[in-house]
């Protein structure tokens, strides 16, 4: 079991103590600690568990089953292809398999240099203007490849 | 005096440059010292006409479209705020035959109100039902609610009334009106739509809901795949606590009803109620079994209401008109009307609200104008990743519960999602499985197992493996997942795969894959 640093761990210990009170907390603490440090780093796991009066099994149980809540920390920018049905229809499989090519890496992958995450997604109710993605929270649709790659150039230039 | 601008702040509008649109008119307004006040609307859901600009003249809204930030110098020479002459001059957004047609009440005010303001939308005949509702018994209201037929729009179709009734009935010291805004199939954004272009909407259905059944807290459990959608909401839910239309004393009548959003975390299943209600509660959303219903035992244990965003908004308009009056829509068990959303290979895609009792012929041409790409329609997918694939042979199919049941295909949430000819259904049908086995809670062992099983199987057909043995293996995968899985997403999943055998058999074959 990693351990945090304590610099995350007073994070961690914060968020739960503004949020234990709330009915149901756990989504919305992890909600926070991802929100705080990228991610949900697997030494938060115990500190969550202890704030909440939950075992670790119970927090972990909870992170792993919901895609939303990564392991890892992210690279500089997010992007996820959807790959649900209605963006398949407008190619989101040629254009997952271009964006790929063009970041090197493969879903769930981060660049090398840090600077991409690609993730699959799976629908982002844009299905009237498919094929869709989310780049740091902005909505994008109509992708084509040349399109995808003048939004990854953007993103690289920040 | 200044002029007053509508550019839509829609996801999906924004997704297609409404941001850039914005911004350059409000740049090249400054530079030519002219004053407007730039609004950012929801999307009437013509997207093939976003980014979508309104203008408000003497002789009402005139709209333009589509705009891109390149047109915008153009525009302002033409005059447009003026509602001047240009190409892209579309008139009078109701005049445009796409909207003429519709019959808008749960989106009567959908990009058509500043989806910020509490002001702008009672002006729009806001908080009108809530009036009503606070004038009668709460018993009356759910009446009211089952009288004019409303069934769940989420998918399931169950009569809101009578799931009101039932957590009406139960004695308890809390109760809670939840709203599933678990918006997660494919070819479905009337939830997102609606919650970014008119929140209060559906604000003061769960307050009227909440009201009736004597429910103090509200929850709307939202995707996180919805960021804007979000923010909309919470804007809203901030705007209306400041009126008092949510609070401790809701508009003045000594009533309670406090409103919050809980976002998911990425999880298809959670669409599921009683998954939903799990997730609700911080815990992994693994489907629970049923009875008890969640209107008896639901959120916290506790009588639960829990209704899809156009359930929800559609209560205010109901109450405001009367249940009567929304009865008089639709077809047979079908009252009322539905948001249709034409979604993937259609030329012109987007929400289409109108009583029940359309043909898909109608909505896929007539509205639709065909696939994007000009190529024939081969199959369209109602009802998300769970519905099934519709063959051409069927488009006369009328688009409410009971028809399409009876041409084994589901409503669901109002979605259609239209493949040209080139779509490769045994591809579809992998996909189905696939998604169901990234998705699956795990909780039940057809849906769990049954899923990537039936993936391998489909792999083994289409690598030429056994392929008739393999298909036969498949029918029958598919049927014990139909019989034997604890909730829809093992039982619907294989309706995707088995529409696929049934209406395109021959894509079922093996061939060599790059």
């Amino acid at each position: 079991m990693l351990t945090l640093n304590s610099d995350d761990t007073a994070t961690v210990r914060r968020i739960v103590a503004e949020l234990k009170s709330r009915p149901g907390p756990l989504l919305e603490v992890l909600h926070a600690v991802q929100a705080a440090l990228g991610y949900v780093p697997e030494g938060a796991v115990p500190v969550v568990a202890e704030g909440l009066n939950l075992s670790r099994a119970e927090v972990h149980g909870v992170v792993t089953f919901y895609h939303y809540f990564r392991h890892q920390a992210p690279g500089t920018h997010t992007v996820s292809l959807c790959q649900a049905e209605a963006c398949q229809s407008r190619g989101a499989e040629a254009l997952a398999l271009h964006a790929r090519a063009r970041l090197g890496i493969d879903f769930h992958g981060t660049t090398p240099d840090g600077r991409f995450t690609l993730e699959p997604i799976y629908c982002l109710g844009n299905c009237a203007c498919s094929p869709a993605a989310l780049i740091d929270g902005e909505l994008h649709g109509r992708l084509t490849p040349e399109r995808f790659d003048a939004l990854i150039a953007e993103q690289g230039k920040r | 005096m200044s002029v007053r601008v509508y550019v839509p702040g829609d996801a999906a509008a924004t997704s297609i440059g409404a941001h850039e649109v914005a911004r350059a008119i409000a740049e090249e307004a400054a530079r030519r010292g002219a004053a407007l006040e730039l609004v950012r609307n929801g999307s009437r859901g013509a997207y093939w006409l976003e980014p979508l600009v309104e203008v408000v003249t003497a002789a009402g809204r005139v709209a333009y479209g589509p705009v891109t930030a390149a047109d915008v110098p153009a525009l302002f020479a033409a005059d447009f705020l003026k509602g001047g002459k240009h190409p892209l001059l579309l008139g009078a957004p109701d005049s445009i035959p796409w909207f003429a047609g519709q019959q808008r009440l749960t989106f009567e005010r959908v990009g058509i109100v500043d989806p910020s303001s509490v002001a702008d939308y009672v002006k729009h005949g806001g908080y009108q039902g809530l009036g009503q509702a606070l004038k009668m018994s709460g018993s009356a209201v759910v009446q009211a609610i089952t009288t004019s037929g409303l069934r769940g729009r989420g998918g399931a179709a169950f009569p809101t009334g009578i799931k009101w009734k039932t957590v009406l009935d139960q004695n308890a010291a809390q109760k809670y009106v939840t709203c599933n805004a678990d918006e997660g199939d494919s070819g479905t954004f009337s939830d997102r739509m609606l919650m970014e272009g008119d929140p209060f909407t559906l604000i003061e259905g769960m307050t009227i809901a909440a009201l009736a059944v004597g429910a103090t807290q509200g929850f709307i459990y939202l995707r996180a795949e919805y960021p804007h959608a979000y923010r909309a909401l919470r804007t809203a839910i901030a705007a209306a606590y400041q009126a008092h239309y949510l609070g401790p004393d809701v508009a003045g009548s000594g009533k309670r009803f406090d409103l919050e959003v809980r976002l998911g975390a990425g999880a298809y299943i959670c669409g599921e109620e009683t998954s939903m209600l799990e997730s609700l509660e911080g815990k992994r959303g693994e489907v629970r079994v049923r009875p008890p219903l969640p209107a008896i035992k639901g959120l916290f244990g506790q009588p639960t209401i829990v209704n899809n965003v156009v359930t929800l908004s559609t209560v205010p308009w109901i109450l405001a008109h009367g249940a009567e009056a929304y009865a008089n829509f639709g077809t047979g068990k079908s009252r009322g009307t539905l948001p249709i959303q034409l979604a993937g290979n259609i030329k012109r895609g987007g929400l289409v609200e109108r009583a029940f009792g359309l043909s898909l012929r109608e909505l896929l041409y007539d509205y639709g104008g065909g696939s994007a790409t000009g190529r024939p329609i081969r199959a369209v997918q109602i009802g998300g990743p769970l519905g099934a694939y519709v063959p051409p042979s069927q488009f006369d199919t009328l688009v409410d519960y009971e028809a399409l049941s009876a041409v084994g295909a589901l409503l669901g949430h109002g979605g259609i999602v239209v493949f040209d000819d080139t779509v490769d259904m045994a591809r579809m049908a992998r996909y189905a499985m696939e998604f169901c086995a990234i998705e699956s809670c795990g909780k039940c062992t057809p849906c769990r197992i049954g899923s990537t099983r039936g993936v391998e199987v489909i792999d083994r057909i289409l690598a030429g493996t056994d392929g008739e043995r393999n298909v036969r293996l498949l029918e029958e995968l598919c049927d014990t997942m139909v019989q034997g899985s604890l909730c829809g997403l093992g039982g619907m999943a294989p309706f995707p795969v088995q529409s696929a055998l049934k209406h395109f058999r021959e894509d079922f074959r093996a061939r060599t894959r790059q």
